[in-house]
C-alpha cells in the first residue's frame, strides 16, 4: 500500500518532501507504529542540467539516415548542436535538453562525443529518459511559450514528493487510507488530525434511486443522484497524485471516484444515471450469469458472487470488485449516481479469488471497509467534483439500505488497568489511557481502573480487551517496554533422544560421512522406482506434479543425491540422512517416525555393516541381521533386514542393480536404513564399569570350515557360548575360499582372546575353550581346520 | 705368564676395538672373557703357579685385565647400538608432505549445525527443546492458533494439503504438512502443564516455489514461554539475551508493532549489527488469549510469549550463500565446504 506524504500533509502536517531527515523521521514513525515502510521513494526530483530549449532548425546529414541534426537555444543565445535520433520535434518546438555533463536516471553522462566527427553538445530528452511519463516514441514537447534555460521540471510544474511503500498488516484495513495512516502518525506524534469531508453532503431538489438488497453480504447499500457534471480531464495536481500512487488519470469523475478511495479508504461507484433502469437491486447471481466488467473481461458468475443489478435486474456491476462496462461514465454522461456499499469481507474475498480479479476496491473490501463512512465520501466525492463541474449538485433523496448484513456499529471493550501492566510489563494507570487511545478513536468512556472503551468503525479487528491492549502497546510505543529475562524453575536441557540423535550424528560424521537434506517431497512413483512398496500419502495441491507424494523411505532421495555428485565426477561419496517418513495409518495422522539412512557409493555390504556396528555399539542398540529376507529394493544376495526382536527396524546391505540404474547411479552402493525412534529412546545414560583384569591373556585361533548357507554370525554365537567366561573378544581375522576348502563352503579363522579374573589360564584351560568350541560349532556342520 | 696375560689383554682390546657389529662383539666377548675364552684359560692356569705371593699377582694383573677389557666390550657395543639406532633412523626416513589423503572427515548440513547452536543458546537460557510432527492437523496447524476456517489469515500460509492415495480427492482428511513450527505450542500446553518454557525447532513446507532466498520446504524454530505474570518485557528481554548470545558482543534487537493471529500485542524482532544497519528475524508476541485457552491453558492464571524464525537463513546468513538452494542440492563440493 503506497502512501504519498504530500497528501498526508493536508492532514498534518508532518514533514517537508524536500527534507530528508525529516522524511526519515516519518518513514522510521511509521515503522514504530507497525506500518511497516518498505520502501521510501523520492519522486519529482528534477535530473539537474536538464533545462529547457526552443528548436531553431533541423536538418538530415546526408551519411546519417537515422538521425537528425538539430540546433537549439537553451535561452543563453547560444546555438548548440545536438544529434538527435528522434523526428517529433520541428522550429519552434521547447524541448528539454540534457546540456553536457548531466547524469541521467540511467546512470548516462552526457559526453562532447557525437558521429561522423560532428560533436554533440547535449542530448534531447524523451519523457521516460526524465522518469515523467512512459512515452519514449519521440522527444518530449514541452509548453511552446515556456522560459527557455529553467528546469524542465518548473515547465512542468513537477513539485518533489515521496512515497512510502508500507506493508500492511491484515489488522489494519484503516491504514488502507491516507486519512488512516495519517490518524495514526499524528496520535503518535501528538499532532491534530485536520478533517475533510465534513459538513452536509447533499443539496438541491430531492432525487430518490429504489435499492433493494436481497442478501445480507452487502450490508449496506447507499446511491446519491449527481447532476450537472461535465466530463472532462481531471485537475494536474490531482492526476499527478493519482498516478504517483500507481492509477492512471482517466476523466474528473473516474479520478474523483479513485481519488476519495484512495483518501478515505472507501470504495465507489459512479454509474451513468441514464444507464442503471432507476434503481439498483443487490443479490447473489445465478449459476452462470454472465456480466463484462470495466476490464473488457466477461464473467462467468456462480451462486457464491454478490451482484449489483440495475433497476431492469440486469448486472452492471460485480459487487464490491468491479463494474460493469455498460454503464460506465462516457463524454456525454451529465448525471451519475454514485454507489457506496458495505460489503462482508469474505464474499469480496472469494469472489476475488474465483475470478482472479484484484481490485483496489476488493482489496479494501476484502479486509474490512468503515461502514460508517458513506456520508463522508459522498460529501467528498461532490466536492472534489464540483472543481471542475462548476454546477454539481448532490441530490437529497438518495437510497440508503442497510440489511441484517450491517455491522454493529456501537462497540466496546472493558479494558483492567492491571490486565494492560500485567500483559505489557507497564506500570500505567488507568488515567494515562485516554491520552494513548483517544487519538486513534479508541474512546475511553469510564473512569476508574476497569475502564470501557468505544471501539472505532475502521478497525473491525478489534473486539476485545486484548485487541485494545495492543493498541495501548503501539502509542506507548514498543521500544519503550521494559526488558526482563525471565527466570525458569527447571533447568535448561536436551531431552535423552535429542542427546542420543546428536551422539548418533557425531558418530556418522567421525566415519567421513557427510550429512544430506533431500526433499522428502517425491514424485508419484519414486517409492516405485526405488522398489519400495506401499501406499505414499499425497498432496491435493502440489505445485508441481514431481513433488506430490511423502516418502516412505530415505533411499530414493540419497540416491538422487549420489547421482547428481557422479554426474559432477565426484564418486565414491559416502552420505547419511536422519529425517522422517510418513507412511500412512487410517485415516489420521500418519505413521509418521525417523529414521536414519546411509549411503555409501563404491562400497560393498561388508561396509555398511561396519558402519552399523559402530552405531550400534556407540549407542548400546543390537539388532540381528537377518539375511533371509530380501528388503524391497535391496541386492537379492547382499541385503539383510535388521530386526530387533520380532521387529523388523531397517534394512542393510546394497542397493539393487535395477534400482542403481534407475536411478543412474553407476557405483555399487552400500546402504543402511533404519528407524530411530526406538534407538533413540532407549536408555542412554552412564554404563557400568568392567574392572580391568591384571592377569595375562592367551590368544587362540581357530579356524572353521562352514557351508555358504550358514551365517558367519551363527557360527559366532556359538563360538561365544563354547567359549563361556573365559572369553573377552573375539574377532573373525580371515575368510578362505579355495583349495583345501570344499566347494560352497569357506573356511572362517576366529581369534579368541582368552583371560581369567582371577588367576592365570592353564594350557587346560585353554584346551577346554578350544574342545567346547569345537563342538559347538559342530552342530552348525563346522568343522575345525587343523 | 704374566707376558701371556699383557699380550692377551692387548689383543682382546685391539679385537674390541675392531669390532664393527653387535655379533662381532658378542663373540669377543665370548672369547676372551667366557670359561674358554683365552683370559678364562688363563685363570685356569693359575693354578699350576706354586709361590702363592706370584700366584696372587698374577692373578690381580689377570682380574686388572677382565676388568678393562670388560669396560671396554661395554663401552663399545654401547657405541655400537646407537649406531646401529642411527641408521634404522636414517633408513626409515619418510617425507611427511608426501601423505596422501585416505581418510576424509564427515561433515553436518548446514541446517543442522545452526540448529543444534540455536538449541544450545535457548537450553543455556533455560529451555527445554519439543519436537511435533510434520504431517499435522487442520486443527493443530490453524484452529487452535485462531485462525478458524475462512480466517483471512490462512491465506497467507500457502499450505500443502494431504490426502490418502486411495481417494485421490480426499479434500476433507484434515491433514497438512505443518506450514510452522507453531502446532508445537499447542501440543506442548495439551500435553504439559505450566510453567512451560521450550523451543521448537523442526521442519515446515509451504506452496511456495523455490528460489534464491524460498524453499517449499525449510525449518524454522519456535518459542514457547508460559508462566505467572509473563509480560511483553519479558518477550523483549529474552530476545535481547539471545540475541547477544548467538550473534555476539555489538548486536541488539528491537520490536515493531505486526500482526499474527496467535499472538497479541504481536511483533516483528530486528536485529540491529555493529554497523548499524537492521535485519528482519522473524515474528513473537503475547500468546492470544483463545490460544492459550485452545491449549488448555487459563488466560486468567498464566500468561505467555511465543516467537519463531528461520533457521534456515541463520545458516545462509552466517556463511554468505546466496542462493539457498544450493544447500538441498546435497553436492558435496557444497558439503565439505563447512
Amino acid at each position: 500500500m503506497k502512501v504519498l506524504l504530500s497528501w498526508l500533509n493536508e492532514f498534518g502536517p508532518f514533514a517537508d518532501p524536500t527534507d530528508n531527515d525529516a522524511v526519515e523521521a516519518v518513514a522510521a514513525d511509521l515503522t514504530a507504529l507497525g506500518l511497516a515502510v518498505e520502501e521510501t521513494i523520492a519522486i519529482g526530483s528534477p535530473v539537474e542540467g536538464v533545462v529547457s530549449a526552443r528548436v531553431l532548425r533541423v536538418e538530415q546529414h546526408p551519411d546519417a539516415a537515422k538521425v537528425r541534426r538539430v540546433w537549439v537555444d537553451a535561452g543563453d543565445g547560444d546555438e548548440r548542436h545536438v544529434w538527435c535520433g528522434a523526428s517529433n520535434m520541428s522550429a519552434g518546438d521547447v524541448v528539454p535538453l540534457a546540456t553536457l555533463g548531466t547524469t541521467m536516471p540511467n546512470g548516462m553522462t552526457i559526453e562532447r562525443r557525437g558521429i561522423l566527427g560532428i560533436d554533440s553538445e547535449g542530448m534531447l530528452c524523451s519523457a521516460v529518459e526524465l522518469g515523467v511519463g512512459e512515452d519514449h516514441s519521440g522527444i518530449l514537447l514541452l509548453d511552446s511559450d515556456a522560459q527557455l534555460g529553467v528546469s524542465y521540471a518548473q515547465v512542468l510544474g513537477i513539485e518533489v514528493d515521496v512515497v512510502f511503500d508500507l506493508d500492511l498488516t491484515r489488522n489494519r484495513p484503516d491504514c488502507w487510507s491516507i486519512e488512516g495512516v495519517a490518524r495514526d502518525l499524528a496520535a503518535w506524534r501528538s499532532q491534530s488530525l485536520s478533517e475533510v469531508g465534513e459538513g452536509s453532503a447533499v443539496s438541491g431538489e430531492t432525487r430518490t434511486v429504489p435499492v433493494s438488497i436481497a442478501d445480507p453480504a452487502c450490508g449496506r447499500f447507499t446511491a446519491t443522484v449527481i447532476s450537472g457534471v461535465r466530463v472532462g480531464p481531471s485537475p494536474e495536481w490531482m492526476a499527478r497524485r493519482l498516478e504517483a500512487l500507481g492509477m492512471r488519470a482517466i476523466n474528473n469523475v473516474v479520478d474523483v471516484s479513485n481519488y476519495v478511495m484512495l483518501e478515505l479508504g472507501q470504495p465507489n461507484h459512479a454509474y451513468d444515471l441514464s444507464t442503471i433502469g432507476g434503481g439498483f437491486s443487490v443479490r447473489m447471481a445465478r449459476d452462470g450469469e454472465t456480466l463484462t466488467t470495466l476490464d473488457d473481461v466477461e464473467r462467468s458468475c456462480t451462486v457464491d458472487d454478490l451482484l449489483i443489478c440495475d433497476g431492469n435486474d440486469v448486472p452492471v456491476g460485480l459487487g464490491g470488485v468491479m463494474g460493469g462496462a455498460d454503464s460506465e461514465i462516457s463524454d456525454s454522461t451529465t448525471e451519475v449516481v454514485l454507489e457506496i456499499a458495505w460489503f462482508a469481507p469474505l464474499g469480496i474475498m472469494k469472489t476475488a479469488s474465483r475470478h482472479g480479479l484484484r481490485s483496489e476496491a476488493s482489496a479494501r473490501y476484502e479486509r474490512g471497509v468503515d461502514p460508517t463512512l458513506a456520508d463522508r465520501a459522498v460529501q467528498r466525492f461532490a466536492e472534489l467534483l464540483s472543481l471542475t463541474c462548476p454546477d454539481l449538485v448532490a441530490h437529497a433523496g438518495g437510497a440508503d439500505e442497510r440489511s441484517s448484513g450491517m455491522p454493529e456499529l456501537v462497540r466496546s471493550a472493558g479494558v483492567r488497568i492491571s490486565e494492560v501492566n500485567r500483559i505489557l510489563g507497564t506500570d500505567l494507570v488507568a488515567a494515562d489511557l485516554p491520552g494513548l487511545l483517544d487519538p486513534i478513536g479508541f474512546t475511553v468512556t469510564a473512569n476508574g481502573d476497569d475502564v470501557a472503551v468505544a471501539l472505532p468503525s475502521w478497525r473491525p479487528d478489534s473486539t476485545s480487551e486484548i485487541d485494545v491492549i495492543e493498541e495501548i502497546a503501539r502509542h506507548h510505543g514498543y521500544g519503550r517496554l521494559g526488558r526482563s529475562v525471565p527466570k525458569p524453575t527447571g533447568h535448561g536441557h536436551l531431552a535423552q533422544a535429542q542427546i542420543r540423535r546428536r551422539l548418533l550424528r557425531d558418530v556418522l560424521v567421525g566415519l567421513g560421512i557427510s550429512e544430506a537434506m533431500p526433499n522428502p517431497i517425491v514424485a508419484p512413483d519414486t517409492m516405485a522406482r526405488a522398489g519400495i512398496e506401499g501406499d505414499t500419502l499425497r498432496i491435493l495441491n502440489p505445485l508441481v506434479a514431481d513433488e506430490s507424494a511423502l516418502r516412505l523411505s530415505l533411499r530414493p532421495g540419497l540416491l538422487t543425491s549420489l547421482a547428481h555428485n557422479e554426474h559432477h565426477r565426484r564418486t565414491g561419496v559416502s552420505l547419511f540422512e536422519i529425517g522422517k517418513v510418513y507412511p500412512p495409518s487410517g485415516d489420521g495422522l500418519p505413521d509418521e517416525h525417523e529414521v536414519l539412512c546411509v549411503v555409501l557409493a563404491g562400497q560393498d555390504a561388508h561396509a555398511a555393516v561396519t558402519v552399523w556396528r559402530q552405531i550400534s555399539q556407540a549407542l548400546g542398540v543390537g539388532a540381528m541381521i537377518d539375511q533371509s529376507t530380501v528388503p524391497g529394493g535391496m541386492h537379492g544376495t547382499r541385503s539383510a533386514v535388521l530386526r530387533a526382536g520380532r521387529d523388523v527396524i531397517g534394512a542393510i546391505g546394497e542397493i539393487a542393480p535395477d534400482v542403481l540404474e534407475s536411478f543412474e547411479v553407476s557405483e555399487r552402493v552400500a546402504v543402511i536404513e533404519v528407524r530411530i525412534d526406538g534407538m533413540l529412546s532407549g536408555k542412554g545414560g552412564s554404563r557400568a564399569y568392567r574392572p580391568i583384569s591384571r592377569m595375562p591373556s592367551s590368544d587362540l585361533d581357530l579356524a572353521f570350515v562352514l557351508s555358504d548357507d550358514v551365517p558367519a554370525d551363527r557360527l559366532e554365537r556359538a563360538l561365544r557360548q563354547g567359549a563361556s567366561s573365559l572369553l573377552v573378544d573375539l574377532n573373525l581375522f580371515d575368510t578362505y575360499r579355495g583349495p583345501g576348502v570344499p566347494e560352497e563352503n569357506r573356511s572362517l579363522a576366529w581369534r579368541l582372546r582368552l583371560q581369567a579374573g582371577d588367576r592365570n589360564l592353564t594350557e587346560a584351560d585353554i584346551a577346554d575353550v578350544k574342545a567346547a568350541c569345537e563342538a559347538a560349532a559342530k552342530k552348525l556342520g563346522a568343522e575345525l581346520r587343523s | 705368564m704374566t707376558n701371556d696375560i699383557t699380550a692377551a689383554i692387548e689383543t682382546a682390546l685391539r679385537r674390541v676395538s675392531d669390532a664393527a657389529s653387535l655379533d662381532e662383539i658378542d663373540a669377543v666377548s665370548g672369547e676372551t672373557l667366557g670359561k674358554k675364552g683365552v683370559l678364562g684359560g688363563l685363570k685356569a692356569s693359575l693354578a699350576n703357579i706354586d709361590d702363592i705371593e706370584e700366584r696372587k699377582a698374577v692373578g690381580r694383573s689377570l682380574n686388572e685385565g677382565f676388568a678393562s677389557v670388560s669396560a671396554a666390550i661395554d663401552e663399545r657395543r654401547q657405541e655400537l647400538i646407537a649406531v646401529e639406532r642411527a641408521s634404522q633412523v636414517a633408513g626409515e626416513r619418510l617425507d611427511l608432505t608426501e601423505a596422501m589423503d585416505t581418510a576424509s572427515r564427515g561433515h553436518l548440513h548446514l541446517v543442522t549445525q545452526a540448529w543444534q547452536e540455536l538449541e544450545d543458546v535457548f537450553v543455556g537460557l533455560g529451555f527445554t527443546v519439543a519436537e511435533g510432527p510434520e504431517v499435522e492437523t487442520d486443527w493443530h496447524n490453524f484452529e487452535a492458533l485462531n485462525m478458524s476456517e475462512g480466517h483471512p489469515a490462512r491465506g497467507e500460509f500457502d499450505t500443502l494439503f494431504i490426502g490418502h492415495d486411495e481417494h485421490e480427492d480426499a479434500g476433507d482428511s484434515g491433514l497438512l504438512l505443518r506450514t510452522h513450527t507453531s502446532p508445537v505450542q499447542i501440543r506442548t500446553m495439551l500435553t504439559s502443564e505450566p510453567p512451560i518454557y521450550i523451543v521448537a525447532p523442526g521442519r515446515v513446507f509451504r506452496r511456495d516455489t523455490p528460489d534464491a532466498t524460498h524453499m517449499p520446504v525449510f525449518h524454522q524454530i519456535e518459542g514457547l514461554v508460559v508462566d505467572r505474570d509473563i509480560s511483553m518485557a519479558d518477550l523483549a528481554g529474552t530476545i535481547e539475551a539471545f540475541t547477544q548470545a548467538f550473534f555476539g558482543e555489538g548486536f541488539t534487537s528491537r520490536l515493531r508493532p505486526s500482526y499474527f493471529p496467535f499472538t497479541e500485542p504481536s511483533a516483528e524482532f530486528d536485529i540491529r549489527r555493529p554497523d548499524g544497519s537492521w535485519l528482519e528475524l522473524g515474528g513473537c508476541g503475547m500468546v492470544h488469549p483463545e490460544v492459550l485457552r485452545a491449549g488448555g491453558v487459563d488466560p486468567e492464571e498464566w500468561s505467555g510469549f511465543a516467537f519463531g524464525f528461520g533457521i534456515d537463513r541463520m545458516a545462509v546468513m552466517r556463511h554468505g550463500i546466496t542462493d539457498i538452494r544450493d544447500m538441498y542440492v546435497n553436492d558435496i563440493r557444497f558439503i565439505e565446504q563447512f
